[in-house]
């Protein structure tokens, strides 16, 4: 089965300690790490073993400029077979839509049988996957916490609200959503990375992958971000403060003060 | 009455001479012999190789006398220590009786140069072999009625890990308790025919002579040649046995003791003989299949006479994690019995996880050497666990719990993620700045020594007070030092001992530049893991390393340091020896000694001290690890310490302290025991 991943490079949430820039309609993106969205991960991690099953190749894409080559290698180092890096400055400030029309034009270059993405990202809006399905016209299962591979179908379990488990059979080709928790990713470290570092790594941009520069990039983009801050404390919202100690015994008292511990 | 006629002349069923059936013992003998252990030696050629065994040769010299002939590590169990040593001298003593035995079959009035009964040396030496076989007879009774009878439990095999052992064991002290017998019995017949051969009084061969004194001359010339050619059939099925089981380390142990490990606390090379550079071409890293082990490994393998001391002294094991490091090594060797059989084909080489070792069992150990410093034949475990575990790292099979430290240490040089901008905050607090001022090297300042803080003590809340105690305490002896700040990182002790070798050459690297640009001339330290991986693991760094605790004693001893008298006389005070201060380095007396030079302290010891101090249950990447386990390592050591009598126990490891301090919380001995650092136990009494 031939699988395409498509992969976010975002800044870590646990090695990063996130706070606003300056000017306040953006995170403080000085000294930040930066690693594959978690998502997307797994998704990388099913398409290996899927592939380590069924055989074929997974191809990983991502969206951005020479940065993303790190998160590309280590998805590699992971199993992946190809790596695929869309970078052109029309990409830049797409929205949703841009995003999911610029890997519409990658599928289209290649032949696959599915295409997986992360369920959302850490600093995203969970759409690009249905987006893309949609604009392709093929089917698409969202939050997908289980994958069987069957014969031009797939037989793929989906988490619901409450812990409830479903089952549902989809057509191939398709796009998936993929849940964390599907599997367990395999550990990488820097001597996987090592041995991928002089993989050639294709780079296309929108007139590569045929795609008109009208319809991607900023100006075309209908949804933009116009703020970005930390809300204020609301009322009944109260932060602890000092020593993890002192938050501990003024966390028991509130909840003895409220009845929650007796 | 008539003399007896030698096994060498006799004529058996009226047909076969003595000396042709003694040749065919031999031939036959020595043969099979041959070929068993050349079956034996096939693995080890194709195994990896270790060029580090032929080093030093003087300690490998001291080392051999004092743990092999001296046996200097049995009495730690007495009884079966003090048996052993019964049976391997009286074995060393009857080596040469047994060889000489042998030809006598052939030759009748062979003896050994200058050992001969009429010679003086050889009259001491028929007088010493005598009381030697008696012994060894009794002590294999002893060992027999312990090992079949009372069945102590640490010979137990848990179902999981294959059949009992006892029938081997007994079986064997049976062969050599038939040995010793028949030698007597060869000899005592001899002298009651009337052989003036002398017989050392309430020896074996002495209480036979006695017995047989009226027996018929017929009866006795049975009894002579029968049990000598009973004895040379055991010998040489003996021989041919011993390397089926485990009592192979009869013949091994005295080559595993020589190549044991002679330098300690660090860890071997990936791949010896490959420079770090030539790492990245190397095709597969650790150890993922039998052959990967080294020869020297695969030694060990063989060598293992399953005493079970390791996993007796191993705290997962007594804890019930599932490792048991005597089954690390029982089953490789049943493993290599298994591919490589005595006769038909050598098997195919399986990955050895999830076959033989799960991945739990190899990721369950804390790398304390408790095991190591027990084994009385040298077998090492450290090395074998890290080399498992860079199988599994290069494999990508790491638990999700530490996959995430290990990505924050690539990332931000600590397990925590923490900004590596913060590193030195510690330093920075209000009310500590005040008293103490730290020099930073990332500020550009620089000073004689530097005090190597580590990412526990930089990073953790409670642990910054020992980084802050330990400044206090450097200040007040006079030492000019400073910190690397966000120049430092993680010393990756547990790094490269969870197999993750380039993350640690990677940190590695940058605390040397760090270090050697700082321009310091000494490195101190108050985490013994730091003391560790940059006294042994770090051989490009050649400067003097000492823990904080040495800086202690020395202080106090110049003066410099004064200390008043205990603040609370009260209490009872115990040390706990963090195992990479203590096993690994030794370190056993600083740290008491420093105690003890407050004033009116009272300190006492617990059951389990010094080298065989108990494991808290791990430090740096294993503070994340989830284990499967009944209870915690530090929950049993805060009982020890209660069972010793002490309400404080003081150590010298922020990883110790961690876990102590919680295991004082869910043993129940809140408020009763507390636990404190060193450093901030002798911060608390200096005299400002």
């Amino acid at each position: 089965m031939e699988i395409l991943v498509c992969i976010k490079r975002v800044p870590d949430n646990e090695e990063n300690e996130i706070e606003l820039n300056s000017a306040g309609n953006d995170i403080d993106r000085d000294d930040l790490v930066y690693s594959v969205n978690e998502w997307d991960n797994y998704a990388v991690e099913e398409a290996i073993q899927i592939v380590d099953n069924v055989g074929g190749s997974v191809t990983v894409v991502s969206i951005g400029d020479e940065e993303v080559d790190e998160v590309l290698r280590r998805e590699m180092a992971m199993g992946a077979e190809k790596g695929i890096m869309l970078t052109d400055d029309a990409f830049e400030g797409s929205d949703g839509k841009g995003i999911a029309t610029i890997l519409k034009g990658v599928v289209e270059k290649g032949n696959y049988d599915l295409i997986m993405t992360g369920a959302q990202a850490d600093e995203g809006y969970a759409q690009i996957g249905g987006m893309l399905a949609a604009m392709m016209d093929v089917p698409f299962a969202s939050l997908v916490n289980k994958i069987e591979v069957g014969d031009k179908t797939l037989k793929i379990g989906r988490e619901i609200e409450g812990g409830n488990q479903e089952m549902n059979e989809i057509d191939l080709p398709c796009v998936l959503s993929i849940q964390t928790g599907i599997n367990e990713p395999r550990y990488v470290g820097i001597r996987g990375i090592r041995k991928v570092a002089s993989v050639e790594i294709p780079e296309f941009g929108a007139s590569d992958l045929g795609i008109d520069a009208g319809t991607i990039g900023e100006a075309a983009a209908k949804v933009k971000r116009v703020d970005y801050f930390m809300p204020d404390l609301g009322d009944g919202a109260e932060m602890l403060e000092g020593s993890t100690e002192e938050i501990i015994d003024k966390l028991i008292e509130i909840l003895k003060a409220n009845g929650g511990l007796s | 009455m008539e003399h007896l006629i030698s096994p060498a002349k006799y004529i058996i069923f009226g047909f076969l001479p003595g000396w042709l059936l003694s040749i065919l013992f031999v031939v036959v003998g020595v043969g099979t012999f041959t070929y068993i252990m050349a079956k034996r030696i096939a693995p080890m050629i194709k195994a990896a190789p270790d060029n580090s065994r032929f080093d030093r040769i003087p300690d490998r010299i001291i080392q051999t006398i004092k743990v092999w002939l001296l046996q200097i590590r049995q009495p730690r169990y007495m009884l079966a220590g003090v048996l052993h040593i019964l049976v391997f001298f009286g074995f060393l003593t009857l080596f040469l009786r047994t060889n000489s035995l042998v030809v006598i079959g052939i030759s009748e009035n062979f003896a050994l140069p200058g050992l001969s009964p009429d010679q003086f040396l050889g009259k001491i030496y028929n007088i010493l072999k005598d009381y030697a076989a008696t012994i060894v007879f009794f002590a294999c009774i002893v060992a027999a009625i312990r090992r079949g009878i009372f069945k102590p439990a640490r010979y137990a095999v848990p179902e999981k890990y294959g059949h009992d052992h006892t029938a081997e064991a007994v079986f064997v002290l049976a062969i050599i308790m038939g040995l010793m017998t028949t030698e007597s019995l060869f000899e005592a017949a001899a002298v009651a025919s009337g052989h003036e051969i002398f017989l050392a009084p309430l020896t074996l061969a002495w209480f036979f002579s006695k017995v047989l004194h009226n027996a018929s001359h017929g009866m006795l010339q049975s009894i002579h040649v029968i049990s000598y050619f009973a004895h040379d059939f055991l010998f040489f099925f003996f021989l041919c046995f011993l390397p089926l089981g485990k009592h192979f380390h009869v013949i091994t142990s005295i080559f595993n003791v020589i190549f044991m490990r002679v330098q300690r606390g660090n860890i071997k090379p990936v791949m010896y003989g490959v420079s770090e550079e030539g790492l990245d071409d190397l095709e597969s890293f650790g150890v993922k299949k039998l052959e990967d082990y080294t020869w020297k490994h695969m030694l060990d393998f063989y060598s293992c006479a399953d005493c079970g001391r390791c996993s007796d002294q191993c705290p997962a094991n007594l804890v019930g994690r599932p490792l048991s490091p005597r089954f690390i090594t029982i089953k490789a060797r049943d493993l290599m019995f298994k591919n490589y059989p005595l006769t038909g084909p050598m098997l195919k080489s399986e990955p050895l996880m999830e076959t033989i070792y799960e991945p739990d069992e190899i990721w369950s150990c804390t790398t304390c050497g408790a095991c190591e410093q027990e084994c009385p034949l040298g077998i090492e475990y450290i090395d074998k666990i890290v080399d498992l575990r860079r199988g599994m790292v290069d494999e990508g099979d790491v638990p999700q719990t530490l996959q995430k430290p290990l990505k924050a240490l690539g990332k931000r040089g600590n397990p925590w993620g923490k900004m590596e901008k913060k590193r030195a905050d510690w330093a920075k607090d209000k009310e500590f700045a005040e008293e103490c001022t730290v020099k930073l090297v990332e500020k550009g300042e620089t000073a004689e020594t530097l005090y190597f803080v580590d990412s526990i003590s930089s990073y953790d809340d409670r642990m910054m007070d020992i980084a802050k105690a330990s400044s206090k305490v450097l200040t007040a002896s006079g030492v000019d030092f400073c910190i690397l700040g966000k120049q430092e990182k993680d010393s990756g002790n547990e790094v490269i001992r969870f197999g993750e070798e380039m993350l640690f050459q990677d940190l590695k690297g940058n605390n040397v530049d760090a270090i050697k640009e700082s321009g310091v001339k000494n490195i101190v330290t108050a985490d013994p893991h730091a003391y560790n991986a940059l006294k042994n693991d770090y051989p490009e760094l050649d400067l003097p390393i000492e823990h904080i605790s040495q800086v202690i004693t020395k202080s106090v001893k110049s003066g410099q340091l004064k200390l008043k008298p205990v603040e609370d006389s009260s209490k009872t005070y115990t040390y706990h020896d963090p195992c990479y201060l203590g096993r690994h380095n030794e370190l056993y007396d600083d740290p008491r000694e420093a105690i003890d030079a407050i004033p009116g302290i009272k300190r006492v010891e617990m059951l389990k001290n010094k080298d065989r101090s108990l494991c808290c249950s791990g430090g740096g990447l294993m503070l994340f690890y989830e284990p499967e386990e009944e209870e915690r390592m530090a929950a049993l050591r805060v009982r020890m310490a209660d069972e010793a009598g002490a309400n404080v126990i003081v150590t010298a490891c922020p990883f110790c302290l961690v876990n102590i301090e919680d295991a004082i919380k869910v043993a129940g001995f809140e408020g009763q025991i507390e636990a404190i650092e060193l450093a901030e136990l002798i911060e608390t009494h200096i005299i400002k």
